[in-house]
């Protein structure tokens, strides 16, 4: 074991510290007039820029191919990944990517293929996207789905703009402008009902981390539009209320928007189209398990209940006899306009219909109840050395701690995550959902062997009896063996940095 | 399921520590009246085999870009992709990692989009760039919002260039976000007034060059107009290569630059996922949505890069914040720098001239052909095409005769009373045979 009290500064006169290579910026690499690109120059022509040539230097360094690899091989290494270990962040469903999703998007007759080419030369796209529109409909039991969002905000936007629209065509537009939010929910909800003019209202969940028939109904009025709901919450509960609560907004002429974000718990399992949902983003880089790619891009189509399916955006199917055809324009509809240029991200409905198809409907809801099922073997095997904040109770796909159990040590959630470092892991989400108290979130997928959950439980109670024991250095002090150790993120903020200006 | 590592014996015992005879139990939240795992009429598992059979036979019913003389732009483009970057993208530490919310072992994303970053801002001609917006169109509905905000105004102007699905992209956020939208009629020849309309309500004017239509547009004076009115300027592009060869926006007194950078590194995959290119002033720095990377050095003073100004962000700021976006275009933006690496300078230069001089030599050839009359004054690697019948059954006439000849401007403004226009973009994978099977394909359709 390390003695937690030696920093592991190794000097080195190269700085790098055996396979952990040291990179500077492609910018003190490069120079402008190297080219990893072959190309012939192009005949002499009169160029037609009407007097718009540029005239500076740019300043773009130039690199060959093989320190073009280097570079980018170097600075691959110094990434955690799914690939290479348990990737534990809660409401991220960081799950296996097949690479069969890969093959398949690179596909010449997929990955070639123009938004813009005549509809009648890409037949076969079109039928992609309704075979993935026919699955997430079944799965979801909703009424019409929109595949043209960007990513789960995208798909928040999408969705309460069909409820604006709505409200609009009822003529309550301008006097329904509130949207209730649980405390716990993704900060998305809030930014992207303010964006739309909304005023989101707070509501509180109960003891037992659910939202209460109660807690909603005092809420509601004629200035409600809606309530944004995540299910399973980000508390890794089922909404347990949510066919009252659902019933209530109803009556009380608001929509039910659903943050389809944890939809991996109940894939094949439950539909919210069952549940009283009238809007509710997928997110396909979580459940459907297209790459994450360190922050995008995403995928977060939305499905509509008969109520707000007129609403939706352009472009959409529609088929005639053997003929699928893609609507862009609005035609006279009641669609509520366009969300983005084209089509959405083909590419991932590629993969993401790869997946669904490998997994069939027995394949899915095997994996959502092994999701399920490894999020509680986790609690079940922590229970009594971390703390629970809403008692010892059934999860979904991901179980939530508090830091009660490190009260007294000295040691935050933040160094406990930083320890986990050291030890090869990724840490969980932590301080998210903001109603607990140095929250960790912690969601294993369904993609883990038995063995690694188990060495994941053993490193964690190693780390809990460590802190107990009083071994503070080897929280406070971590990471110690990552690439980088804590960075100093004030002075970051303090001095912005946001481009290279000289080595 | 060869995805799922779990035995029946492993969840038996799972189940036996969690102390539930049915995994089924642990759904007991889940409302009675909800059918528990309903029967989907819906396939079962399939072999990975079968699978690739099931994709291949869709994906073979399309035509390819690279299967035909390929022709079509109008905010997607046809280029070679370098081989390296397909597999560097593929590296499982870039594909499969999240969000760089732990910086220590997030080094390699962070210093990519801080490389990246900083390439942006040196194309554009900008202070600074963000790490990346869904797409152009997206970039573009940000950049009013942030204009707004910056101005404390509610009005933009939209140029009559601007690309059909961005204005519309504009319109519709606009109206439900209760801000105001001008839009100029279409303006296939860049001769539209568009200072005319500035006066001290409005917020910005959002013009893109080259524009939709293909033809360049001089940014210097109108930049003058918004600044004597208090407004910005959002200068748009979809065809990043052009700055390549072309006076950046920043150059001309742009205040935010947003654009499409998918041309470079990312395949056209039918629309998406591409990339958006958003790059400012550093004065409005705190106005800017997505996420921002900067250097920094960590506890043993070695240099280092973090996520920062989060205060800005919807994580932290909630309601508050400059945008809902949380997930981006990484991966793109990983693509688009590692291509524009290999090209530096110099090579951007060369693709750009020799994009610029693929357009030259079709323009020229079409100038033979009676009937047909090129309305651009300046292109440059995009041209409109005015032809003596509906572009959009010559369009279908031409793919027939296995040219994929450009958009109908019809398709992207079917009301405008444009159908007799085409665009058509031409890159460096168009060759001179490509070019002669264009123009015969044409006055076949003729």
């Amino acid at each position: 074991m390390l003695d937690h009290k030696e920093d592991l500064a190794v000097g080195t006169f190269s700085g790098n510290r055996g396979l952990d290579q040291e990179e500077p910026p492609i910018f003190e690499i490069g120079r402008p007039e190297t080219s990893g690109v072959d190309m012939e120059e192009p005949a002499h022509f009169e160029p037609r820029l009407g007097g718009l040539e540029r005239e500076r230097p740019i300043g773009l360094p130039g690199v060959s191919e093989p320190e073009a690899m280097r570079h980018y091989v170097r600075l691959s290494r110094k990434n955690y990944s799914i690939d290479a270990g348990l990737y534990p962040l809660g409401s991220c469903t960081m799950k296996h990517n097949p690479r069969l999703n890969e093959k398949m998007a690179r596909l010449e007759g997929f990955a070639d293929i123009h938004p813009l080419q005549p509809q009648s030369t890409a037949p076969g796209a079109l039928a992609l996207m309704e075979e993935l529109s026919r699955w997430l409909l079944a799965l979801t039991g909703m009424s019409a789905i929109a595949l043209s969002p960007k990513a789960g905000a995208h798909g928040e936007l999408c969705g309460l703009m069909a409820i604006e629209a709505a409200l609009e065509a009822r003529g309550e537009a301008e006097t329904r402008k509130t949207i209730l939010i649980p405390q716990s929910a993704h900060g998305t909800n809030p930014a992207s009902a303010a964006l739309l003019g909304f005023r989101p209202r707070a509501i509180e969940a109960g003891a037992d981390g659910v939202v209460s028939e109660e807690a909603v109904a005092k809420e509601l009025g004629p200035d409600v539009a809606a309530i944004m709901l995540t299910n399973p919450n980000t508390c890794g509960l089922f909404e347990r209320n949510v066919v009252a609560i659902a019933r209530r907004v109803h009556e009380a002429g608001g929509y039910f928007y659903c943050d389809g974000a944890n939809f991996n718990a109940i894939a094949a399992i439950a539909r919210p189209g069952d549940m009283g949902v009238d809007a509710m983003h997928l997110n396909l880089h979580k459940t459907f398990s297209t790459p994450h790619g360190g922050g995008g891009p995403g995928s977060g189509p939305v499905v509509l209940s008969e109520r707000l399916a007129p609403f939706a955006p352009v472009p959409f199917l529609s088929r005639d006899g053997e003929t699928i055809r893609l609507v862009e324009h609005r035609e006279g509809a009641q669609s509520f306009g366009r969300l983005t240029a084209f089509h959405g991200q083909f590419g991932s409905f590629v993969r993401a219909l790869a997946y669904i198809l490998s997994h069939g409907s027995d394949g899915l809801a095997q994996a959502s109840r092994d999701a399920v099922l490894s999020a509680n073997y986790l609690r079940a095997a922590l229970r009594d050395v971390m703390t629970q904040p809403f008692g010892d109770r059934a999860c979904m796909h991901e179980v939530l701690f508090d830091d009660a159990f490190l009260e007294g040590t000295g040691v935050t959630t933040l160094d406990f995550a930083k320890a986990m470092i050291d030890e090869g892991y990724h840490p969980m989400t932590i301080y998210f959902p903001l109603v607990v108290h140095g929250a960790m979130l912690i969601e294993p997928t369904e993609s883990e062997s038995k063995r690694s959950l188990d060495l994941f439980v053993a490193t964690l109670r190693d780390l809990v009896a460590s802190a107990k024991r009083g071994e503070t250095d080897r929280f406070t002090r971590a990471p110690r063996l990552a690439p980088r150790r804590r960075l100093d993120e004030t002075a970051a903020a303090r001095k912005p940095v946001l481009r290279w200006s000289g080595a | 399921m060869r995805y799922l590592p779990l035995t029946q014996a492993d969840r038996a015992e799972m189940r036996a520590v969690i102390g539930v005879g049915d995994v089924d139990a642990l759904y007991a939240d889940v409302p009675a009246e909800l059918p528990l795992a309903p029967s989907l009429d819906l396939p079962r598992a399939k072999s990975e085999m079968d699978v690739e059979r099931l994709l291949g036979e869709m994906a073979r019913r399309n035509v390819p870009a690279s299967r035909a003389p390929f022709f079509i732009g109008a905010g997607a483009y046809k280029h070679h992709i370098p081989a390296t970057v397909d597999h560097l993208v593929q590296r499982s530490e870039f594909l499969t990692s999240y969000t760089p919310y732990q910086p220590e072992i997030a080094q390699g994303t962070l210093q990519y989009l801080f490389e990246f970053q900083t390439q942006v801002a040196m194309l554009t001609g900008m202070e600074i760039a963000n790490a990346s917006m869904y797409d152009g169109s997206t970039a573009c509905a940000e950049a009013a919002l942030m204009a707004h905000r910056i101005t404390k105004r509610r009005k933009a102007v939209l140029s009559g260039g601007l690309h059909p699905h961005y204005a519309e992209v504009l319109r519709t956020i606009s109206h439900f976000a209760g801000d105001e939208i001008v839009a100029l009629a279409p303006d296939v020849r860049a001769r539209e007034d568009i200072a005319a309309m500035i006066d001290d309500s409005v917020s910005c004017v959002i013009v893109q060059t080259p524009d939709v239509f293909g033809n360049l547009r001089d940014l210097a004076s109108l930049s003058e107009a918004c600044h004597r009115r208090g407004a910005l300027l959002i200068a748009a592009f979809t065809e990043v290569v052009s700055l390549g060869l072309v006076t950046p926006p920043g150059e001309m007194g742009a205040d935010i630059v947003v654009g499409e950078g998918q041309s470079l590194g990312n395949p056209l995959s039918f629309g998406g996922p591409y990339l958006g290119l958003l790059a400012t002033r550093q004065a409005y720095l705190r106005q800017t949505p997505g996420r921002l990377i900067g250097e920094t050095v960590d506890a043993e003073g070695r240099r280092g890069y973090v996520a920062t100004l989060s205060a800005r962000e919807q994580h932290i700021r909630r309601d508050k914040a400059t945008s809902n976006i949380c997930t981006n275009s990484n991966l793109c933006a990983l693509a688009f720098s590692i291509h524009l690496s290999l090209l530096g300078e110099a090579g951007l230069r060369r693709l750009a001239r020799a994009n610029h001089a693929s357009a030259v030599d079709l323009v020229d050839r079409l100038a033979g052909v009676a009937g047909v009359e090129t309305l651009n004054e300046s292109f440059f690697n995009e041209f409109t095409l005015r032809v003596p019948r509906d572009a959009a059954g010559l369009v279908e006439d031409m793919a027939e005769a296995g040219v994929l000849a450009g958009v109908p401007v019809s398709r992207l403004l079917p009301d405008a009373g444009l159908d007799d226009l085409v665009i058509v973009a031409c890159t460096e994978v168009d060759t001179v045979e490509d070019r002669e099977a264009f123009i015969a394909a044409l006055r076949g359709a003729l």
